[in-house]
C-alpha cells in the first residue's frame, strides 16, 4: 500500500513541471501567476526564501507519520462506508475500524474503550468539558479529530454540545469520520510503542539546540520549568531582542513567538506572564517545537540562523547597547505613551 | 529509509499542489509590505553617535514592557541648524525598525523646525502599516521630536515650533 503511494508520488514529482495553473486562469490573472520554479525559491506575503522552511513548530501541528497515513488510506479510497450504516458490509467494516481505533486510544491512557468519545478536536473537547458543566481529562490530537475521556465510575453527566442523530452514545452527534479516527488510533498505538524512544531522542535534540545556542549567545533564558516540561517544547527568550523582529528574520525556520506584536493587543502572552517571565522579557520569546521527524541537521541549521539573526538584532538594539555600557535597564524611567 | 524517502517525495508533491492554486492578491493580516522587509534586511543608519557631543541630539522613547524602544540621534550643524546626519537603534518589531529607519532617512538634510512637522501618518503611509502597527510610526515621530528637544536643551535654547526664525548663539 505504501509502495503504491510512493510510486504515485514519484511519478508526479518526476513529471515535467507544467504550469497547469496558467491554463486554468484568465489571461489577466495568468500574467500575474508564476510557475513554480525550484531555483527561484518561494515568494509569499512579501517574503522571499530559498526553499521550504525547516519546520520547528510542532506545538502548532506536526506532519502525519507515514505509517498512520498508511492505516488511514483504505478508509478514504476503498472502505469508505459510514460506520453508522447498519445494513451493509461497508458500514460494518467501518464500524469495526472505529471500535478498534477506540480501543487503541483507550489503551494509551489506560482507560476502557467505553470511556472514549470521538470529537472534532481539542476545542470541541474543551467545549464539552466546560460547557457541559463537568471537568474531564481530555486528550487532543491534531488534524481535525479528537478524543474525550469520560470517566464511567463514578459516572459523569454532561450536556451534549452537538445535537443530531445521537451518535457516540448521545454525547456527540454527527457521523464519526472513520479515516480520521482510524488514524488517531494508529497514532496512539505508535505513541504507546515509541514514546520512550521518542522522548529520549527529542530530549537529545533539545539539548543539542539549547547548548548550541548558549555556546554562542548570552542572555538566553528558557521559559518555564526546566524539569516539568515536554522536552520538545523549547521556549526561549533572547534578551534585548524583540520576538517579532526575530521571527521576521527567521523565515527559513518555521517557529512561533509569544511576543505581543504577534497578537492584536500590545499585551505579551498571558501564559508567559503566568510563568513569571518579566514584562520586558516577555516580548522576546520564541518557541521551537521539536518532534519525531526533526533531524540533527535541522537543529544545527536552526541554531545557525537563530544565532546570526539575534546577533544582528542586538547590534541594532538600544537596550543591548545600554547593557554593554553598564547601565541597568531596570533603573531607567521609560517614557510610557 | 522508507520514512525519509516518503518525507522527501511527499514534500515535493505537496509543494506542487500548492503552486497549482490560482494566484490571488488580497490583503492578509500580518502581511509585511516590501518596504518594511527592505528596511529590515538592509537597515539604513543603524549606529550611535557620542551622546556627549554637543552637536548631537538623542531621543529615547518607548518602554521594554511595551515591546518598543527607539533611540534616534541627530547630528546638527550649529551654524545652519540643519541636520547633517542621523542614526538609530530600535528594540521592536519589524514595523518599528522600519519606522525608525525611515525617520532617520527623512530627517537628514532638513532643518530642525522642518522635521518637527513630520507626521506619523506619513511614515505609516510610506510603509503601508496596518492599523495594528500605527503606534510604531507614532513612536518614530516622538523619537524625532525627542531628539530635537534634547539638542535644543543641550544648547540652552527653546524651540520655536511656529515661527521660522532660529536664534543664533
Amino acid at each position: 500500500m505504501a509502495s503504491k503511494v510512493l510510486a504515485a508520488a514519484v511519478r508526479r514529482s518526476l513529471s515535467p513541471r507544467i504550469p497547469t495553473s496558467i491554463r486554468s486562469l484568465s489571461t489577466a490573472a495568468a500574467a500575474v501567476a508564476e510557475p513554480f520554479d525550484e531555483t527561484a525559491g518561494i515568494s509569499m506575503k512579501g517574503v522571499k526564501i530559498s526553499g521550504r522552511p525547516l519546520y520547528l513548530d510542532m506545538q502548532a501541528t506536526s506532519p502525519v507519520d507515514p505509517r498512520v497515513l498508511d492505516a488511514m488510506l483504505p478508509y478514504f479510497v476503498s472502505r469508505y462506508g459510514n460506520p453508522h450504516s447498519r445494513t451493509h458490509l461497508y458500514g460494518w467494516e467501518s464500524d469495526e475500524a472505529v471500535e478498534v481505533a477506540r480501543a487503541q486510544v483507550a489503551n494509551l491512557i489506560n482507560a476502557s474503550p467505553k470511556e472514549i468519545v470521538f470529537t472534532s478536536g481539542a476545542t470541541e473537547c474543551n467545549n464539552i468539558s466546560v460547557k457541559g458543566v463537568m471537568h474531564f481529562y481530555k486528550e487532543k490530537k491534531k488534524h481535525g479529530v479528537g478524543a474525550l475521556y469520560m470517566r464511567r465510575r463514578p459516572r459523569i453527566r454532561v450536556e451534549p454540545q452537538m445535537n443530531g442523530g445521537g451518535q457516540e452514545r448521545g454525547i456527540r452527534s454527527g457521523t464519526v469520520p472513520t479515516p480520521l479516527v482510524v488514524g488517531m488510533g494508529a497514532a496512539c498505538e505508535l505513541a504507546m510503542k515509541e514514546m520512550e524512544y521518542d522522548e529520549k531522542r527529542v530530549t537529545k535534540l533539545k539539548d543539542r539546540m539549547l547548548n548550541g545556542i548558549r555556546d554562542r549567545l548570552d542572555g538566553v533564558v528558557v521559559n518555564g520549568s526546566t524539569e516539568s516540561r515536554y522536552a520538545g517544547n523549547l521556549n526561549l527568550s533572547f534578551a534585548y531582542v524583540e520576538g517579532e523582529s526575530l521571527l521576521m528574520g527567521l523565515k527559513e525556520v518555521a517557529v512561533s513567538s509569544g511576543s505581543a506584536c504577534t497578537s492584536a493587543s500590545l499585551e505579551p502572552s498571558y501564559v508567559l506572564r503566568a510563568l513569571g517571565v518579566d514584562e520586558d522579557m516577555a516580548h522576546t520569546s520564541i518557541r521551537f517545537g521539536i518532534g519525531r521527524f526533526t533531524t540533527e541537521e535541522e537543529i544545527d541549521k536552526a541554531i545557525e540562523l537563530t544565532v546570526n539573526q539575534v546577533e544582528k538584532l542586538r547590534e541594532m538594539s538600544p537596550l543591548y547597547e545600554m547593557v554593554k555600557e553598564g547601565i541597568d535597564i531596570k533603573s531607567i524611567q521609560w517614557s510610557q505613551h | 529509509m522508507l520514512k525519509h524517502a516518503t518525507k522527501r517525495i511527499l514534500g515535493l508533491g505537496l509543494s506542487e499542489t500548492r503552486s497549482s492554486a490560482p494566484a490571488v492578491t488580497r490583503i492578509l493580516p500580518r502581511f509585511y509590505h516590501e518596504r518594511v522587509v527592505d528596511h529590515y534586511n538592509n537597515p539604513r543608519n543603524v549606529g550611535a553617535f557620542d551622546k556627549n557631543d554637543p552637536t548631537v541630539g538623542t531621543g529615547l522613547v518607548g518602554a521594554p514592557a511595551c515591546g518598543d524602544v527607539m533611540k534616534l540621534q541627530i547630528k546638527v550643524d550649529e551654524e545652519t541648524g540643519k541636520i547633517t546626519d542621523a542614526c538609530f537603534k530600535t528594540f521592536g518589531c519589524g514595523s518599528a525598525i522600519a519606522s525608525s529607519s525611515v525617520a532617520t532617512e527623512w530627517v537628514k538634510g532638513k532643518q530642525m523646525e522642518e522635521v518637527l512637522t513630520i507626521k506619523n501618518t506619513e511614515i505609516a503611509k510610506h510603509l503601508s502599516l496596518p492599523p495594528v502597527k500605527l503606534h510604531c510610526s507614532m513612536l518614530a515621530e516622538d523619537a524625532i521630536k525627542a531628539a530635537v528637544k534634547d539638542y535644543e536643551t543641550k544648547r540652552g535654547k527653546s524651540v520655536e515650533t511656529a515661527s521660522s526664525t532660529t536664534v543664533k548663539a
